[in-house]
């Protein structure tokens, strides 16, 4: 079986586990150091492949999939893209996973006591599987940002939490949307956890014109980069060919 | 110059509502008609993993969320997501549970046999990028003895870290398998 060697991940551009700055981080963040397992084995480079059989109709459509008497309330979007790999490989097949607060910026979860209030039709989470060429869209409303506690009273900007599966399980990602323009994204201590700029910029979404829905929804495009495959021209196996 | 590559999309963490998204049951939310929290149809001996996440003051971390990925009793994976399953930490007691099967050994890159072992990512608010590790079972000592990956781990206290307990007092085969974020017995966490 040929299983894909991926790039190493390079631990600089993403968030480091320890920052003061985001309180939480302090007591789970590791102290020792990760063990490298090189390229690993099947137990990494396999993955769980989810098929359209385990989507809902409405999985993909955050306005009407919890709703009970009429559409969630807020701002309605389009958020589309593409995913790719690190070689600019479009990634068919693969699982995103979402889920946000709703137009006031409270989540639809028992432990959110903020004072916004819920939206009877709005659940919060969708998911989708991207086409042959690696294509994905969902539709929401956009989430309000929200207060929370860290270094007194910090705000969230508005963000949409994304998980994304590739095929290997070590392609796997969790990440957050930000939105273009959002005056809150430079104040955010989680998002200012990433230390490049250029790493910050790909979290966020830009307005996409092109693609609203005329007198219906505005549209965002959010492409989205997995680990890559490197190509291999020599095997190396210490016990020999 | 150097060949340029595409730069992957940075992580960030799951926060506190990650149930919503991953286990909407478990956030309050009505579970999905292809919900599947659990490993079903994975051929092999049924057990049940369960433990507790802790944080560097010992405390339980209530809100993480556990992804595993296995083989089967026979050590193969099955091309689906049989070999895939979530849980959370209990909102109010921090215990996790699995119910799962038992699985096989199978080969390392090169050739060599591995212990039986599970895939374990740890996902929670405070983890920037979700936190890698495997679960090794106590009662498969020569296994283990022989596993390429334990040995190359740096210490006896990072082996044993690694390693599931059976629960003696348990009525189901129960493996314990506690994960310490941070400090004195922290887990071995891994980079790929
Ligand atoms: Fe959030």
């Amino acid at each position: 079986m040929s299983r894909p060697d991926l790039f190493t991940r390079d631990r600089n551009w993403h968030p480091p586990q320890y920052d003061p700055g985001y309180k939480s981080t302090v007591l789970r963040s590791p102290r020792r150091n990760l063990i490298s397992l090189e390229k690993g084995g099947e137990g990494e480079l396999t993955g769980p492949v989810f098929g359209h059989q385990i989507l809902d109709e409405l999985d993909n459509d955050l306005i009407r999939n919890y709703a009970t008497d009429g559409d969630a309330i807020g701002e309605r979007i389009v958020v589309h893209g593409q995913v790719l790999d690190q070689n600019a490989k479009p990634q068919p097949g693969v699982l995103l996973e979402v889920w946000q607060a709703n137009a006031g910026g409270r989540y639809r979860h028992v432990v959110d006591g903020y004072v916004a209030p819920l939206d009877p039709n709005f659940g919060g989470c969708g998911r989708c599987i991207t086409d042959d060429e690696g294509r994905y869209f969902f539709r929401t409303i956009r989430p309000g940002p929200y207060p929370w506690r860290n270094n007194g009273c910090e705000w969230r900007p508005a963000h949409i939490h994304i998980s994304i599966f590739g095929h290997a399980f070590t392609q796997r990602l969790v990440t957050q949307l930000y939105f273009e323009g959002d005056p809150l994204i430079p104040l955010c201590p989680i998002l200012n956890t990433i230390t490049d700029p250029a790493a910050v910029d790909m979290l966020i979404a830009r307005l996409d014109m092109e693609n609203q829905k005329v007198f219906d929804s505005l549209a965002y495009r959010f492409d989205m980069v997995l680990r890559g495959q490197r190509s291999t021209y020599f095997e190396n196996r210490p016990q020999g060919n | 110059m150097p060949v340029k590559y595409l730069k992957e999309t940075p992580s960030q963490t799951a926060g506190p509502y990650v149930h919503i998204g991953m286990l909407p049951a478990v956030a309050g939310l009505k579970v999905r008609t292809q919900e599947k929290p659990w490993i079903t149809g994975l051929k092999g001996e049924t057990i049940v993993i369960e433990g507790t996440v802790y944080d560097g003051d010992r405390e339980p971390v209530r809100d993480a969320v556990l992804e595993i990925w296995q083989a089967d009793g026979k050590g193969k994976f099955d091309g689906g997501y049989a070999g895939f399953a979530r849980a959370a930490s209990d909102l109010k007691t921090g215990l996790y549970r699995f119910e799962t099967v038992k699985p096989g050994g199978f080969t390392w890159h090169d050739g060599r046999m591995q212990a039986p072992h599970v895939t374990v990512y740890i996902f929670a608010r405070g983890i920037n990028m979700h936190l890698h590790t495997r679960l090794y079972f106590s009662d498969e000592e020569k296994a283990n003895a022989e596993d390429p990956v334990l040995r190359m781990l740096p210490s006896q206290a990072a082996r044993d870290s690694l390693v599931a307990c059976v629960d003696p007092a348990a009525k189901e085969k129960t493996y314990r398998f506690d994960i310490v974020l941070q400090g004195e017995r922290e887990t071995a966490f891994f980079d790929v």
